[in-house]
């Protein structure tokens, strides 16, 4: 299965949170695994439910209202602060998101969501309420994020641009791995040892 | 042209600058634990690799480890399963492991710099955000996610835009009973939890020189909790003599020739920071926090912010939602509070002289019967320099006990937790909500506050308790 993204075209959920540390993405109670997959169903396991109780669910959190539904996350900013933990990408992935939005992402959070193929996409605070009066006023509308052209866009034609390395951006729509770059650089790293 | 102490270094490690890209790093010292690198080895064993340079890797078993009877196998069956898995792996890829029992074993940021591993002028990473700590030496130092971690194993390399610079300068004298913990308490309550984000942090100034190294890997440990990348203070004479005659710390004529390469490890006097920040010791109280993320935090004396003040909508509800959770009030005061427990240990806070520093203030006094501590030492070695010192007796002739080291209830993993709407007092790094533990309420606070909070059963001014000890 290829990983790869490139056009992502879907409603979104409106979680309109600043400050979403990954504690709340993902408890540390649930950082036991050894493996990567199955982290889901734990995302944002304490706001999910009352006590921690899987049949008694918060009726009025994002997650557990039919109304929202999609491959994209809207968010408040400063999303994915705190701990390194890659778990939280792994739970925001594995639930079926593609695509996370924020007006900026804490600095680890971001290169974790890049490294699984999750992408964040930065956009204005402005253009952010936008999404989120879109969303929430409509719930079936569909928001457009274009890797390729580098945008983000309503159904209406309202859009913004956003920033992306070229290379993290090949290494999306390819499929590509920082770890085979980096493993193809071998014979360079071998060398820069030595003068070092 | 004059440069930064963070771009001497991060230039010296650049292997390759991709255009339009990240920046190929070489790590000189990479730590890992257990619960961020088993998806990092099970990577390497899908792709038949062996670790690259495993002498560069160094193991330590922490945030999942019980901190009572640590003789005994761990109870937890995925607990277990996890601390066994890194016990596997390092021994199949030929890692270094201090493990439960080992006398190095500890906190991953406390064993670093204590066995003289943490060396100025390095890059190190670990999957874990408070790896900035390591910054105190005047290193590279940051988190990195688990696929990173197995970049490192695999290569010794990891792929990383180059931050921009902060300088953030104390200066001037500290108040009697502030610490280093209230400085970075203070720095991020004026800078906010985000703001931070993008940059590498140096700090700086008078204070920040007069600061023993144990109180400098406090405030650069909190890095994270304003966004920044990492933090770090230019090595000088106090970080040399902390260094010294550790275990592998170099030695005769390599610590000679070592000593003239981390002299020059400092901030050309030209060089420009992206952004500069100024703080007067003098106006730093003893802090505490009332919200849910680091930066929401204000002077012990203070009073709870008021939502309804706030101007902006955003900020107006995130407060209100913070408040809400803590069960406080704008306009409260805190100070005198009854509080349920008490946290004393983390990354922050776990170091033989804040153990010195609390034994000082409670010898002679009693712990308060209505309120629960936990005393947790960062590392073996922390735990046996207490036996020598006699701190212990100290400890327990006023009531207190004292655990097996380990991350503990600084994140709630294994069974160390606040129970559901209590209150803590914690020397902890983050207050997040239910941190540590389902709806558990945290008040981060210096190992002083913890410790007169613990003798009084309430949010106490340490202070207060040192004017009796003068009187």
């Amino acid at each position: 299965m290829s990983k790869a993204i490139s056009i992502i075209k879907s409603t979104a959920v409106p979680l309109n949170v600043e400050n979403v540390d990954t504690d709340q993405i993902i408890p540390a109670r649930f950082l036991k695994a050894t493996n990567r997959e199955g982290f889901g169903k734990n995302l944002f396991r304490d706001w999910r439910y009352i006590d921690n109780d899987e049949n008694k669910p918060h009726k009025d959190f994002v997650l557990n209202d039919s109304t929202w539904s999609g491959k994209i996350l809207l968010t408040g900013k400063n999303f994915g602060c705190g701990s390194s933990r890659e778990h939280a990408a792994w739970a925001i992935k594995d639930y079926g998101f593609d695509v996370v939005v924020s007006s900026f992402f804490a600095d680890i959070f971001r290169n974790n969501a890049l490294n699984n193929f999750l992408l964040p996409v930065v956009v204005s605070e402005k253009f952010l309420s936008e999404l989120f009066e879109a969303v929430t006023s409509n719930p079936s509308t569909e928001i457009t994020v274009d890797l390729p052209a580098q945008t983000i866009s309503l159904p209406d034609g309202r859009s913004e641009s956003f920033q992306i390395s070229a290379y993290k951006k090949t290494c999306l729509l390819n499929g590509y791995d920082d770890i085979n770059y980096l493993l193809s650089q071998r014979e360079k790293i071998e060398a820069f040892e030595k003068t070092f | 042209m004059p440069k930064t102490l963070f771009e001497k270094i991060w230039d010296k490690h650049v292997v390759e600058s991709i255009e339009d890209g990240p920046d190929v790093l070489y790590i000189d010292k990479h730590f890992i634990h257990e619960v961020t690198s088993p998806q990092a080895f099970a990577e390497l064993e899908k792709r038949s690799l062996p670790v690259f340079r495993p002498e560069r890797t160094i193991a330590t078993a922490d945030h999942n480890v019980p901190t009572l009877h640590q003789e005994l196998p761990i109870k937890e069956a995925l607990s277990r399963k996890q601390v066994e898995k890194l016990t596997e792996n390092c021994a199949k890829y030929g890692v270094e492991l201090y493990g439960l029992g080992h006398p190095f074993q500890g906190i991953v940021h406390v064993i670093g710099p204590e066995l003289g591993i943490t060396q100025p002028g390095m890059t190190i990473v670990c999957g874990d955000s408070h790896t900035s700590t390591h910054g105190a030496f005047g290193t590279i130092a940051f988190g990195i996610g688990t696929s990173e971690v197995g970049m490192v194993l695999a290569t010794q390399c990891i792929m990383q835009s180059r931050p921009k610079v902060m300088r953030i300068n104390v200066e001037g004298t500290l108040n009697p009973g502030v610490v280093s913990k209230d400085i970075i308490l203070h720095i991020i309550s004026k800078i906010s939890a985000s703001g931070a984000t993008g940059y590498f942090v140096e700090y700086a100034g008078s204070t920040i020189r007069s600061l023993s190294m144990e109180a400098r890997m406090t405030i650069c440990n909190m890095s994270i909790e304003m966004g920044a990348r990492g933090g770090m203070i230019a090595p000088d004479e106090t970080t040399f003599a902390y260094m010294r005659g550790r275990k592998f710390a170099p030695q005769g004529e390599e610590w000679d020739k070592k000593m003239e390469e981390w002299k020059q490890l400092k901030t050309d006097d030209d060089a420009v920071f992206d952004r500069e920040l100024h703080i007067n010791a003098a106006d730093i109280e003893p802090m505490i926090t009332y919200g849910t993320n680091p930066g929401q935090g204000m002077g012990i004396t203070s009073t709870v912010p008021d939502p309804d003040k706030l101007e902006d909508e955003s900020e107006r509800n995130a407060l209100r939602k913070s408040l809400n959770y803590m069960g406080f009030k704008g306009g409260e005061k805190l100070l005198g509070m009854h509080v349920q427990n008490v946290f004393i240990g983390s990354c922050t806070n776990s170091r033989i002289e804040d153990f010195r520093m609390i034994a000082a203030l409670i010898k002679g006094k009693k712990k308060s019967p209505d309120i629960n501590v936990m005393i947790v030492p960062g590392s073996q070695q922390v735990a046996a320099q207490i036996m020598k010192e006699g701190l212990d007796k100290i400890f327990t002739e006023s009531g207190f006990f004292i655990r097996q080291p380990g991350c503990s209830a600084c994140l709630g993993m294994n069974e160390d937790k606040v129970p559901p709407g209590e209150y803590c007092v914690s020397t902890s790094n983050r207050n997040f909500e239910g941190r540590q533990g389902p709806n558990a309420r945290t008040i981060l606070a210096s190992p002083l506050t913890a410790a007169a909070t613990a003798l009084t059963g309430k949010i106490s001014d340490a202070r207060e308790l040192m004017k009796t000890v003068s009187a």
